[in-house]
């Protein structure tokens, strides 16, 4: 569980090192147990900062974090043992095999029977067949899975995942985004920074859209219906314009667009204006051939909410 | 303990997997001991007078080796030179390898994994120190054993024997530089968590020579006279040196400034 109560850092920048750069505002989240957050962010907007500051790597200016349940800045030790972090690069040690680079992190960690975790993840990760081997001579994806086996060998509670498919072929992230789902399933908490939104969209329970400053926080689903409603289209034989001024006056409907053959709805509970909808184009004698729900993508919702400014999304 | 055994066993897996960080801690030594084995058998062949021999040396050297031949009063005028690079040996060689230990995992981007992991920051400056001392101390003693048995083998006289296994110089090369590594690896260290690249580090702690390069020279002017008392009063001061020097590396490790400052 994570919990973070205006979580600031402000960095120092500039030629003497006197001008202010905040790159993290007042953020303040909670993340529950076992779910899967998704950090969604441009380049630059402070996600990695987020993630060395909740991981006790760099202090915080200002604000508060309990990460499971010990406290950032006084509990740090306590919180860099419970949880796992893979870094934006996976930084391994290049002359070393699989096998050491693992096996050095388990003892790091204090890991009780260090063989028997190492070998557990290598073998999750397919690795094992390769766990002699220098890391150094490991392809991108290989590389990434072992150090996602490095942030896990000691069972952490929670997980960070700094752009964990960035850089990856198609297949490689696939195997990494699987691996992640098989991650859902133990309970862990999953903090992840990515730019895949697809893959935040599958993968993620919350999803945070931050530019320095948290911009809107909420399952994808919720945040889709606070942005565009629910929108449902119709595909009917032809279209009357003037339909869509007759159905915009029934109740729950948003806007009523006309799209050639369509008519593109947006509701706010499809489950309970469709019905009205379906028996007023009938009444109309329209030739209604199909009716399906349009689902925006998180990249819509993203842009949206980046590009909005706060207080119009809602 | 454990972090600092496994953070050491990580560091030596690497250098030594390392050939050309590995060949520098074998062919240094090697060469500290060969050259001067060298000489010593040379100049115990030499067909040269007494006298002849005598006359070449710097004047005023046979008045410190009294009873001793011309010969041997050559001997150990040039032992004593490089007995001084005995006590080197543990300062070059370490170095290098404690100047990259923080600044070299930085710029592979390993040091971020290691950081976020329950080690703490003395734990991993000690990792760091007696990994890149360890191997330096014992190339430097198995160094001065060899020669001491090449003196033996060279049947080189009791006299200049005696001069080589003196307690000056036991306390020189085992205590003090032994001392001087660890002051060497902690300077490196700092250094290296200080900048941002690997060979600035280098450069910068290879400065740490030239005060052991500055007695090897008062020496050999005759400037300094390296006696028991000297020794001991140095490295007494040396270990005072390196405690605060460790002191300082701790105080000024930061995490953060290492993770995120690039210029």
């Amino acid at each position: 569980m994570i919990v973070c109560n205006g979580l600031t850092k402000v960095f120092k920048i500039g030629p003497k090192h006197k001008e202010d750069f905040a790159a993290v505002e007042n953020l303040s989240l909670e993340i529950p147990q076992g779910q899967v957050f998704g950090f969604l962010g441009p380049n630059g907007a402070g996600k990695t900062t987020t993630v060395r500051m909740l991981t006790a790597l760099i202090r915080p200016t200002r604000g508060t974090a309990k990460v499971n349940g010990y406290e950032l800045g006084r509990e740090d030790t306590q919180i860099r043992r419970s949880v796992g972090i893979l870094t934006e690069s996976p930084g391994m040690y290049e002359r070393l095999s699989a096998e050491m680079n693992l096996s050095i992190f388990a003892k790091l960690y204090d890991v009780p029977d260090v063989p028997a975790a190492v070998g557990k993840y290598l073998n999750m990760l397919g690795l094992w067949e390769r766990r002699h081997d220098p890391v150094g001579s490991f392809s991108k994806g290989m590389r990434q899975k072992l150090a996602i086996a490095r942030a896990l060998i000691h069972e952490p509670q929670t997980l960070f995942l700094d752009e964990p498919t960035t850089g990856l072929d198609p297949e490689a992230a696939k195997t990494i985004r699987d691996f992640i789902e098989e991650l859902k399933t133990e309970g862990r908490t999953i903090f992840m920074t990515t730019h895949n939104l697809d893959e935040a969209d599958k993968l993620c329970d919350i999803v945070g859209i931050f530019k320095q400053k948290l911009i809107a926080i909420d399952t994808p689903a919720a945040l889709r219906s606070q942005l565009f409603g629910r929108t449902v289209v119709f595909h009917l034989g032809s279209v009357n314009p003037e339909w869509a001024v007759m159905l915009t006056a029934i109740e729950g409907v948003r806007k009523v667009e006309t799209l050639e053959n369509k008519l593109v709805i947006s509701l706010e509970d499809p489950e309970k204006q469709n019905p009205a909808l379906i028996r007023k184009l009938v009444e109309l004698g329209a030739d209604l051939q199909f009716v399906g729900e349009v689902r925006h993508s998180l990249e819509q919702i993203y842009l949206e909410t980046l590009h909005t400014p706060k207080g119009e999304n809602a | 303990m454990n972090h600092i055994r496994t953070l050491i066993e990580k560091e030596w897996a690497e250098i030594f997997k390392n050939r050309m960080v590995l060949m520098s801690f074998i062919l240094m030594p090697l060469l500290f001991t060969g050259i001067p084995l060298v000489m010593l058998g040379t100049m115990g062949t030499t067909s040269i007078s007494g006298s002849a021999v005598e006359s070449s040396l710097p004047a005023g050297a046979m008045a410190l080796c009294p009873g001793l031949s011309g010969i041997e009063c050559l001997q150990i005028t040039v032992l004593s030179q490089f007995m001084v690079f005995f006590m080197l040996l543990p300062m070059i060689l370490p170095a290098m390898v404690a100047a990259y230990s923080i600044v070299g995992e930085k710029t592979t981007r390993s040091l971020e994994p290691l950081l976020a992991t329950p080690i703490t920051t003395i734990e991993l400056l000690v990792g760091k120190a007696l990994s890149a001392a360890l191997p330096a101390i014992a190339a430097t003693w198995l160094s001065y054993g060899i020669f001491i048995v090449g003196t033996f083998i060279l049947k080189i006289s009791p006299a200049v024997q005696a001069y080589v296994f003196n307690p000056i110089w036991l306390v020189g090369i085992l205590a003090l530089g032994t001392v001087l590594a660890i002051i060497s690896v902690i300077f490196a260290i700092f250094v290296s968590s200080q900048v941002n690249d690997p060979r600035a580090a280098e450069q910068i702690s290879s400065v740490l020579v030239l005060p052991v390069m500055l007695l090897f020279v008062g020496q050999m002017i005759g400037k300094v006279v390296i006696s028991l008392e000297f020794m001991l009063t140095t490295t007494a001061i040396c270990l005072l040196l390196a405690m605060g020097l460790f002191y300082l590396g701790i105080r000024v490790f930061d995490r953060e400034n290492i993770l995120t400052k690039w210029k």
